[in-house]
């Protein structure tokens, strides 16, 4: 029996395209259902009631929400390829640190950034001390993952996007203070094609965000 | 034997998750006691990021972040799993234990404020606990875990202890059993567990801490 696999989706979003790229790395079929956030529709809020928000990935009729959480599902289940996260308990713990960290901050440190009200120069400078202390998380490795990217890589790639929005907006430059960083960014995007088919352009993020910075009423 | 030691604070909620998690286990470990307010070079060294317990030093290597540690012992000593094997049932269980963690935020919200910003918190708590009696504890289930605790139950810890005790140091009466009879039962089953009741910080003793230090905030908030 095929397996049936839908993906609630966001373009812009940097989890849901944590979402593809683990599908993509994979070779998992799916069907991509874009969300207007401002317009939420059924299926959404009946498969993520609690939190109504994107990504969803809903396999065989059944919802799984929150992207970290989903990445360690497909994991789990299509582990014919592509291992997401170490088989290693401990190298796995610490995978699960970084992702956790890079959730925690920044999607919200960023918003601070590109939003441009009373907090940005503090939030530039969050953004950087965060940034920082992943290139030298990265080190000299190829990906945070080692040989290969992992959870880590997934888990940031896709904010890296939305870096030509937060210097735009910001009026600085990220890779002058993280050149490892930018470095690997590349290199995801140039040797795995489940991440450049996952990302948009940078110049279509800022696009977006120049049109909710309007709809906010913040241009 | 590897040696297993844990850093934590005699009242944080977090810190006991990993007391419980360890002793369901049966793995005998050395307990640290951190002083929050003067933290020990150990603790620096082990968690330079976030520079907070608990932290659990296995073969001296250090593992950070309650959830990160819990799924860490889990699979380390997998005798009884906090876990479901099931990939599904164990991505709805991580789903909860997010919620759950997200949501502790909400002890030091409450704590911290008066006057409007404490009814924007009280109202927050009443949302939260409305969704785990609606949404989690749906089923009739004795426990998060079923008829067994499990992660989801450790992780919504903080309201079967730390919410009574925030209760009284900012003196509200929150939690009110009648409004959410599924939550009330889950809390007397989860403080009747032998191995819950015996490892719990002191409520009068907590309560004390906190209303002086409260006092000593909201005093130097009105300066």
């Amino acid at each position: 029996m095929e397996d049936e696999v839908v993906l609630l989706d966001f373009w812009p979003s940097s989890f849901a395209m944590r979402v593809k790229i683990a599908l993509g790395e994979k070779g998992i079929k799916y069907k991509c259902k874009q969300e207007d956030l401002f317009n939420k529709s059924p299926l959404l809020l009946e498969m993520n009631p609690i939190h109504k928000k994107i990504p969803v990935l809903i396999h065989n009729g059944k919802p799984i929400s929150e992207s970290l959480i989903i990445l360690q599902y497909i994991d789990q289940v299509w582990n014919h390829k592509s291992p997401l996260l170490p088989s290693d308990p401990y190298q796995r713990s610490q995978a699960l640190f970084w992702a956790d960290y890079i959730d925690k901050k920044i999607y919200g440190i960023g918003r601070r950034v590109w939003m441009g009200k009373e907090d940005q120069e503090e939030a530039k400078e969050e953004l950087m001390q965060c940034l920082k202390t992943l290139d030298r998380e990265l080190g000299n490795k190829l990906y945070f993952g080692g040989q290969n990217i992992g959870v880590v890589d997934v888990a940031l790639v896709p904010f890296t996007t939305w870096f030509y929005s937060y210097e735009t907006c910001g009026n600085f430059s990220i890779e002058a203070g993280c050149p490892k960083l930018v470095a690997w960014a590349k290199r995801c995007k140039e040797n795995y094609q489940s991440v450049s088919e996952a990302l948009p352009h940078p110049l279509q993020i800022y696009e977006y965000v120049m049109e909710l910075k309007k709809r906010l009423g913040l241009v | 034997m590897a040696v297993v030691e844990l850093f934590g604070t005699w009242f944080s909620p977090y810190a006991y998750r990993v007391i419980w998690a360890l002793k369901l286990k049966g793995i005998s470990y050395e307990y640290i006691e951190e002083d929050i307010r003067n933290k020990s070079p150990l603790l620096l060294q082990y968690n330079p990021i976030h520079k907070k317990v608990p932290v659990l030093v296995h073969d001296g290597k250090p593992i950070c972040k309650s959830t990160v540690i819990l799924q860490y012992i889990d699979e380390i000593w997998p005798q009884n799993p906090l876990l479901p094997a099931d990939p599904y049932d164990r991505a709805v269980a991580l789903f909860w234990i997010k919620f759950a963690d997200d949501k502790v935020y909400l002890m030091s919200k409450l704590y911290q404020a008066d006057g409007e910003e404490q009814r924007a918190a009280v109202k927050e708590w009443l949302e939260m606990l409305e969704v785990m009696e609606e949404h989690a504890l749906i089923g009739g289930k004795k426990f998060f875990g079923g008829d067994e605790i499990n992660m989801v139950d450790i992780a919504f810890s903080f309201v079967a202890h730390w919410l009574g005790v925030l209760e009284d140091v900012v003196g509200l009466e929150i939690f009110e059993p009648h409004k959410f009879p599924r939550v009330s039962s889950w809390i007397q089953n989860f403080k009747s567990i032998p191995l819950i009741k015996e490892n719990l910080p002191d409520a009068d003793k907590m309560s004390a801490f906190s209303k002086h230090g409260r006092e000593m905030m909201l005093a130097s908030k009105s300066n």
